[in-house]
C-alpha cells in the first residue's frame, strides 16, 4: 500500500502539522513502507480469532466516585499560552 | 405532494456524579472557572484515566430505563479532534460498542401510543466550555466541564412533528429524573439536544436529505427550531429546490436557523480503542442490579395515578413529571379519602407557591402528612376550605402542623349552634332588606346575611351550618 502526496497532506493538516514539499515527498516514502510492514500482519490467518482492543488488563478497572483536591489555580494556568480571568484565553473561536 | 417529516435526535445527559469520569476532581455546575482540573483532565502527558464506577452504573441504568439491551463487554474509543474546549485533543467515548443499543420510549401523542426507538446509548466525557469574549477577538476557556461523564442518546428517525419531538424529550426528561441519573437541567447544560430532520413524500421509503439543528436551549426551542426548519424544507421543496445537508444553529433573535461554520472541514474523527482504558466486562449480576436500582417510570406512575387514585389524565400528568412532586403526592394520598383534594392544592396554592419562591418540593418544609393532616381537619368539618387555604400558607412557609396553626390564630371553624344562632339573629336584625328580599323570593339574598355572619366570626363559622340557621330563623319569624 502506497500512501500519495496527496494523503500526507491530509494526514498532516487533521494533525495540524505543517510540512514542507520536500518533507512530503520523503513522508509519502517512509509511511508507505511503515504501512507495507503493518500489511505483513495481513498475511495472518486471524478466522475465528477476536479483536485485541487492549492488551494486558483484562479486568474492569474503576474507581470510587469520591472528590479529591483538584490542582491550584495559578499551576493551571501556568502553562496557558495566554490567561485572563482565570480562563485560558485563545484565538476567537465563534460559529455560525 | 403531501409531505411527511422525519425528525431524530441526539441528547446528551451529564450524569449525576460527585466526580469527573476518569478522574477525582469534583463534578460542579457554577463553581470558579478552572479550579476543578487536574492533569487528568488537562491532559497532561502521561497520565492515566480511570473509569468512575458511579458513571458507569449510572450509564447502564439509563441504558436498561431506555429498554435498551446492555453490552456485556464493551470500550472506550479515542475521537480525535483539534479545538480548545478540549487539551487532549481526543474526546473519550465510545464509537463501535456502545454500552447500550436497541431500545425505545414510548409516548403518547394525543390518544395515541407512539414508540420511538433508541439506537444506542454510550458514555463519554464532555468537553472544557468555550466563553466568547464581548469586545475583543479572543474566546476563553473553562475546563471545569472538561471530563464530566455523560450519555449520549441517539434516537431512531421514528418521531414525525415538532411536538412529538418535544413530547418525546419531556419522557425522556422525566425518566432521567426519576432513575436520578441526572438533574437534566437545559438551562445549566446538564441536557443538550440536537436534532435531525429532513421530508419526505408520504409513502417514500428512502429518507429524505437532512439537515442537523443545533444550539436549541429549551424544549420550546426544539420545538420552535424544528417548525421553522420544516416550513423551510417544505417550501424549497416546492420551489423545485433540493437541500443540502448541513449543519444549522437556532437564532432565538431572529427565530430563524442559520448555517454554521464547521468545526473542522473534514469531519475524520480516527476512533480507535483507548490504550489507557481496560475493557468494560459486566457480570450479569451487575447489570441486574442496576436494573434493580430503576423505580416505578413516569408513564407507569401516570396510570396508576389515573386508575389508582381515580385522578383525570391532566391532574395525572402534572403531577408525574417531576418524580419528588409525584413522590409528594403519592404520599399524601395514602392518608386522605379523597385523593382529588390533595391533587386540587398540589397542582394550585403549593405549585403557584413553589414556583414563586423558586423551590423544589422535596425541600418544602410541610410534609405529606402534614398536607393530609389539613385535608383531614376540612373533611371533618373543623376548619372551612377557605381558612384551610390560608392555614396552608403558613404551613408552606413554617413547616407547622395545621393544628399549631389553627390553635395559634384562633382559627377553628365555629359549629356551635348556640353561638352561630345568636350571631344569625343580630345580623337579620340589621339587614332588613335582605330578608325581606329572600321572603320575597330573591333565594340569593340569603349569601348577603352569610357573608355578614363570617365577617363577623372571621370567616370562623361554618357556612354549610350558618346556611341552614338563617333560613330557619327567617322562616320562623
Amino acid at each position: 500500500m502506497s500512501l500519495s502526496k496527496k494523503d500526507v497532506e491530509y494526514v498532516a493538516a487533521l494533525a495540524r502539522l505543517h510540512v514542507t514539499e520536500v518533507e512530503k515527498e520523503a513522508l509519502s516514502a517512509e509511511l508507505s513502507r511503515i504501512l507495507e510492514y503493518a500489511g505483513e500482519l495481513k498475511k495472518l490467518d486471524l478466522a475465528g480469532v477476536e479483536p485485541t482492543s487492549h492488551v494486558g488488563v483484562t479486568q474492569t478497572v474503576v474507581r470510587k466516585d469520591e472528590p479529591r483536591a483538584s490542582l491550584p489555580l495559578a499551576t493551571v494556568l501556568a502553562n496557558a499560552p495566554d490567561a485572563e480571568e482565570d480562563q485560558f484565553k485563545v484565538p476567537a473561536i465563534l460559529e455560525g | 405532494m403531501a409531505l411527511e417529516t422525519v425528525i431524530g435526535l441526539e441528547i446528551h445527559v451529564e450524569l449525576a456524579t460527585k466526580t469527573k469520569i476518569f478522574c477525582n476532581c469534583a463534578n460542579e455546575f457554577g463553581a470558579p472557572p478552572n479550579t476543578h482540573v487536574c492533569p487528568v483532565c488537562m491532559g497532561s502527558p502521561g497520565v492515566l484515566p480511570v473509569l468512575n464506577e458511579e458513571a458507569l452504573g449510572l450509564g447502564i441504568r439509563a441504558a436498561l430505563a431506555l429498554n435498551c439491551e446492555v453490552r456485556r463487554d464493551s470500550k472506550f474509543d479515542r475521537k480525535n479532534y483539534f479545538y480548545p474546549d478540549n487539551p487532549k485533543a481526543y474526546q473519550i467515548s465510545q464509537y463501535d460498542e456502545p454500552i447500550g443499543e436497541h431500545g425505545y420510549v414510548e409516548i403518547m401523542v394525543g390518544e395515541e401510543k407512539r414508540r420511538i426507538g433508541i439506537t444506542r446509548v454510550h458514555l463519554e466525557e464532555d468537553a472544557g466550555k468555550l466563553n466568547h469574549a464581548a469586545f475583543e477577538d479572543a474566546s476563553y476557556v473553562d475546563f471545569n466541564r472538561a471530563g464530566v461523564p455523560l450519555i449520549e442518546i441517539v434516537s431512531e428517525p421514528d418521531i414525525r412533528s415538532a411536538e412529538e419531538a418535544r413530547l418525546f424529550l419531556e419522557e425522556l426528561k422525566a425518566i432521567m429524573q426519576y432513575c436520578l441519573i441526572s438533574d437534566c437541567k437545559m438551562e445549566e447544560g446538564s441536557l443538550r439536544c440536537d436534532a435531525n430532520i429532513s421530508l419526505r413524500p408520504v409513502g417514500q421509503e428512502t429518507l429524505g436529505t437532512k439537515t442537523e439543528i443545533k444550539n436549541m436551549n429549551s424544549f420550546r426551542n426544539v420545538q420552535r427550531g424544528l417548525e421553522y426548519e420544516r416550513s423551510r424544507q417544505a417550501a424549497m421543496l416546492g420551489a423545485g429546490e433540493s437541500i443540502s445537508q448541513q449543519t444549522l444553529r437556532w437564532d432565538e433573535a431572529s427565530a430563524t436557523t442559520v448555517v454554521m461554520r464547521s468545526k473542522e472541514d473534514a469531519h475524520d474523527y480516527r476512533y480507535f480503542p483507548d490504550p489507557d482504558l481496560p475493557r468494560i466486562r459486566l457480570a450479569e449480576e451487575y447489570i441486574e442490579e442496576r436494573g434493580r436500582e430503576i423505580p416505578e417510570l413516569p408513564s407507569a406512575r401516570r396510570d396508576r395515578f389515573e386508575r389508582g387514585y381515580g385522578l383525570p389524565a391532566y391532574d395525572a400528568g402534572v403531577l408525574t413529571a417531576m418524580r419528588s412532586l409525584a413522590d409528594y403526592f403519592d404520599e399524601t394520598a395514602k392518608h386522605v379519602t379523597d385523593p382529588k383534594t390533595a391533587s386540587n392544592l398540589i397542582m394550585g396554592e403549593i405549585l403557584a407557591y413553589l414556583n414563586a419562591a423558586g423551590k423544589d418540593i422535596a425541600n418544602l418544609p410541610m410534609r405529606p402528612r402534614q398536607l393530609a393532616d389539613l385535608i383531614g381537619l376540612v373533611e371533618d368539618g373543623t376548619i372551612s376550605t377557605k381558612i384551610a387555604k390560608d392555614v396552608l400558607k403558613g404551613m408552606m412557609s413554617s413547616g407547622k402542623d395545621a393544628n399549631a396553626i389553627i390553635a395559634e390564630q384562633g382559627l377553628v371553624q365555629i359549629s356551635d349552634e348556640g353561638q352561630l344562632r345568636e350571631i344569625a339573629l343580630r345580623v337579620i336584625a340589621a339587614n332588613p332588606k335582605s330578608v325581606a328580599d329572600y321572603l320575597a323570593g330573591k333565594d340569593k339574598a340569603i349569601g348577603a346575611l352569610v357573608g355578614q355572619v363570617m365577617k363577623e366570626t372571621k370567616g370562623k363559622a361554618n357556612p354549610q351550618l350558618i346556611n341552614k340557621i338563617i333560613a330557619e330563623l327567617i322562616r320562623q319569624a
